[in-house]
């Protein structure tokens, strides 16, 4: 019998050679991936072991952890004003993983970046209480709170971006309708599932960051696009173009008119800058089509629309002009309708570069890494991305700009003492369905600080284009003041 | 028959009895226990007291009884069996304690009251483990007189077996699998008692037997097959573990049955032809339980795809599968990991996941190097042994504990679909731990058997010695 008995013994053999060589293709081969499974509470249940760094705005911290002694986590993470920031900050959930800048610099903030490894390496040795590290947002917390105030107070759905036209950085993001990160950070696991309950049974997702990771129709705001192309082409805002009542669209029956059925200069030829100051819908689709369909495309892009999407460290939806088939859609997108969708924080951009000279800058939230005693890890610096015009015509695009807020659509932006450059939009979405009201602008108009972006969904009424400049400009006008320190008004 | 070969140390030749090795070797694994449970306590409450030299001692003195007893009663057993099993016993002792307090800290940051812990019970199931341990080395000097209450053994393991079956399911039914007699408080396995009955009961009968099932009828594509009607004896077993699927709603028992059933059926036969056959009828029954049953389905269905229902059925092994990774190469050291509030099956069916993931790839593969030992070693006395019966036993015994391992092992890293298995030594259960010192018993008789010198010349062979002699190859 000891032959089958050895066999027998081989073949054990070669079954626990198959167990090792199983459990090593688990514990080396797949081991990183199965670290990084968002269904591993492990790594999440060690992060909470050590302190996690903070996230801070202007000096503040409006995420931190706290201590919380006898309770098996031995932190908490709090967010300062959290539905105010939270859609820069995210939450830290035990149940839910994280999100926003908790989860794209979780590295620093946790304490497990590669840059800080000689931090960890000290704190074996010394006994030092590990920590993460912090991360400074660029965020202002005057712009941020009257951005949060005026839109939730508008009780609008929208959001608002304001950038830095001079180095790209973020001001100001809200959406709304807002959460609190706090109860998806709490660490009493019914009460986050019931509060992501209801979040989930919302009819519009207060998770979503209407500012960065959804597009909508710009309307009117996207005239501003056009008047570059036709600078750039050798127009100035005084030249004379077709304002009809009523324009025919090429290859089909349809026909653009004004809101309203208005007319804008009594069909006569009306000066670019005119055009622009009041909106007049025929004469930029006649502009758009005069400027041919590659025209405006080849500026759209320049301005960064139908960039592939990019993370600043968030996730920033495309922007794009869509597909424009004929001359009729030419004609359409010209006036920011058809196809044509742009996140708010490209609205944003696009004035921003205006204000900066014709120069895209790179939009960044986070202004310097920290290591826990605050020395420096990493600042950040403008980046520039390309020139989308010239100097000149930038300076002639804020010329008219201005004349928007002066005379035209946009004068509910008006500042005391400060000029402001801007432009409204109202676009339309569907029948019997209200227009979505946008306002894009800067200020000063001689030296930009500021760039804002205001979206409102479905905020406008129809039939008049001031709506954009009623609803919307004002918002505007609140984050500007507020960030310029000229008080309410 | 017992008494006769004892006298053998007369011969004059020296054979080592290695008792010291054993000594020295149960001594390491008390160091190896303590040194665990220390890093337990540091990790877990902060700070090592002396209670570890109190664990130790205790788990030493235990252990020296063993040793004292094997020294006494079977001398020329194996030196490393014990060792082996006292350090995955050890292990499992400072692992169940160590869920114990993360299952404390759990109800205490909660608010529910502490529960008690498993591991004193599973302690004082060691210690029963160990007093039959002695016990089957006092009464049974001589394995081969197993074989004469070789049917007795068959009828007291098929009404084991059957118990849980033919019990109300308020008594017998533990998450779904009908496998326990549950009375005063205490949960009782009969199925793991009766594998040992079984096992010596497939002996006896298959040594009787094996000339009439060696017979072949014909050779079909190079095999021998046997005879048609000797294709009983295996049929009955199949219908046995059918029946334990079937009743009892117990894929790992049923399968385990089988498997040894028929190894052992092809060693006493030689005859490969009864692998093909055994595979053959496993496959048979494999598929009909596939059709039939929905929990079978659900288990081949998450092993396929466990990431798909990662949120139910899969829940398990998906987590032990992360635990694992996160455990990586070197683990999260002892009470580091967090095999507990995410698997409630962490002490028994998945203790391996919290060895792999605590004491990592290297902990884990030292610890199946452990199994892989206790099995070589079985297999070992099982070749070296003169006679018969004891050559099946120990090969069965060893087998038993390899198939075992695999299946539970392999089951919880997915490497093939889950069955509810104990993990032999370490994980926690009573009926499993003392059935399985029972096991290791029988193995130390017959390795004992086997080492010894040979009886004087002139005294006449025991019968069953002779009858392997004419029949090996």
């Amino acid at each position: 019998m000891n032959k089958p008995v050895r066999r027998v013994a081989i073949a054990m053999l070669v079954l626990f050679a198959l167990l090792v060589i199983n459990v090593n293709f688990i514990q080396v081969v797949r081991a990183t991936e199965y670290q990084a499974d968002p269904g591993n509470t492990r790594v999440l249940l060690e992060e909470y072991e050590r302190q996690r760094g903070s996230i801070v705005v202007d000096g503040r911290a409006v995420a931190s952890s706290r201590s919380t002694p006898g309770d098996q986590l031995a932190y908490l993470r709090t967010y300062a004003n959290g539905p105010m920031y939270v859609q820069a900050t995210g939450y830290y959930s035990l149940i839910y993983s994280t999100a926003g800048i908790e989860r794209a610099e979780n590295d620093v903030l946790s304490g497990n970046s590669d840059s800080l490894f000689v931090r960890r390496l000290t704190d074996l040795f010394t006994g030092r209480e590990p920590k993460g590290g912090n991360v400074e947002l660029t965020l202002d917390a005057r712009a941020q709170e009257a951005a949060f105030t005026a839109l939730a107070d508008s009780g609008a759905t929208g959001a608002v971006v304001a950038l830095d036209p001079q180095t790209g950085a973020i001001l100001a993001m809200v959406s709304t309708p807002s959460y609190d990160p706090n109860q998806l950070s709490s660490h009493d696991p019914q009460a986050i599932r019931a509060y992501a309950q209801t979040l989930d049974d919302a009819e519009l997702d207060p998770r979503l960051n209407r500012g960065t990771q959804d597009n909508y129709p710009p309307g009117s705001v996207f005239k501003v696009i056009v008047a570059a192309a036709a600078l750039e082409e050798g127009y100035d805002p005084d030249t004379l173009i077709p304002a009809p009542d009523v324009l025919e669209l090429p290859q089909s029956s349809a026909t653009i008119r004004n809101f309203g059925g208005s007319s804008c200069n009594a069909g006569a030829d009306q000066a670019l800058i005119d055009a622009l100051t009041i909106s007049c819908n025929t004469a930029f689709a006649q502009l758009g089509i005069d400027l041919g369909e590659s025209t405006l495309r080849d500026v759209a892009e320049r301005f960064g629309i139908d960039d592939t999407g990019y993370e600043m460290p968030l996730p920033v939806a495309q922007s794009t002009i869509g597909d424009i088939a004929d001359g009729a859609a030419l004609a359409q997108s010209s006036i920011g309708q058809r196809d044509v969708r742009l996140t708010p924080i490209q609205a944003a951009s696009v004035v921003a570069t205006i204000g900066n000279g014709g120069t895209v800058l790179q939009p960044y939230l986070v202004a310097e890494t920290q290591e826990p005693d605050l020395t420096v890890i990493d600042a950040s610096e403008p980046q520039e991305v390309r020139e989308a015009i010239s100097s000149d015509v930038a300076e002639s695009l804020t010329e008219m700009m201005v004349s928007v807020v002066e005379n035209g659509s946009g004068v509910n932006a008006q500042i005391d003492g400060v000029a402001v450059a801007g432009k409204t939009g109202t676009a339309e979405v569907d029948e019997g369905i209200a227009p979505h009201a946008w306002f894009a602008g800067f200020a000063p108009a001689e030296n930009p600080q500021i760039a804002v972006a205001v979206f409102l969904a479905n905020g406008g009424d129809s039939g008049s284009e001031t709506t954009g400049g009623r609803a919307a400009a004002p918002i505007a006008r609140a984050v500007m003041q507020a960030y310029l320190r000229l008080g309410g008004g | 028959m017992g008494e006769r070969t004892n006298p053998a140390l007369a011969t004059g030749r020296s054979i080592p009895t290695r008792r010291n090795t054993e000594l020295a070797m149960l001594l390491f694994a008390t160091v190896v226990v303590m040194a665990a449970q220390a890093i337990v306590d540091a990790t877990v409450r902060g700070s090592v007291g002396l209670n570890v030299l109190w664990y130790g001692a205790g788990f030493a003195g235990v252990w020296l009884v063993a040793h004292l007893v094997v020294r006494r009663f079977a001398r020329y057993a194996d030196p490393l069996i014990l060792p082996a099993v006292a350090l995955l016993n050890g292990l499992g002792l400072v692992l169940i304690a160590r869920l114990d307090a993360a299952a404390a800290l759990d109800a205490e940051s909660s608010g529910e009251p502490i529960p008690g812990g498993d591991a004193p019970l599973q302690l004082a199931w060691t210690l029963v483990g160990l007093v039959l341990f002695l016990l089957v080395l006092l009464f049974i000097r001589d394995h081969r007189v197993l074989a004469r209450y070789g049917y007795t053994f068959g009828a007291a393991g098929l009404v084991l077996l059957a118990i849980p079956a033919v019990l109300p399911t308020s008594i017998s039914e533990v998450n779904g699998a009908k496998l326990w007699i549950r009375v005063a408080g205490f949960s009782i396995q009969p199925g793991e008692f009766a594998k040992i009955a079984l096992l010596i009961f497939f002996a006896a009968y298959l040594v009787a037997k094996r000339d009439v099932l060696s017979l072949a009828s014909r050779r079909v594509l190079g095999l021998e097959l046997p005879r048609g009607q000797d294709l009983g004896p295996v049929l009955v077993a199949w219908l046995a573990s059918l029946g334990v699927l079937v009743f009892e709603k117990d894929l790992g028992s049923s399968l385990l049955l089988f498997g040894i059933f028929v190894v052992m059926l092809y060693i006493a036969t030689e005859r490969v032809s009864w692998l093909a056959i055994g595979l053959l009828l496993f496959s048979a029954g494999a598929f009909l339980a596939y059709q039939l049953f929905t929990h079978v389905q659900i288990r081949v269905k998450v092993w396929l795809d466990p990431f798909a229902f990662r949120n139910d059925e899969g829940f398990q092994i998906v987590q032990s599968l992360l635990g694992l990774g996160t455990g990586g190469m070197f683990g999260t050291g002892l009470g580091g990991g967090r095999p507990d509030s995410l698997n409630i099956y962490a002490k028994t069916d998945f203790i391996i996941t919290t060895i792999g993931e605590e004491l990592g790839l290297f902990g884990l593969v030292g610890v199946l190097m452990l199994y892989l030992i206790l099995v070589e070693r079985g297999f070992r006395a099982s070749l070296l042994v003169r006679d018969a019966f004891g050559k099946l036993l120990a090969a069965g015994l060893a087998f038993s504990v390899a198939l075992q391992v695999f299946v539970v092992v392999g089951g919880v890293t997915r490497l093939i679909p889950l069955t509810g298995l104990t993990t032999p030594f370490v994980s926690y259960g009573g009926s499993s731990l003392v059935a399985n010192f029972a096991l290791v018993a029988l193995l130390v008789r017959i390795s004992d058997a086997a080492r010894r010198p040979a009886a004087p010349i002139g005294a006449p062979p025991p019968l069953a010695e002779t009858q392997t002699e004419v029949l090996s190859r």
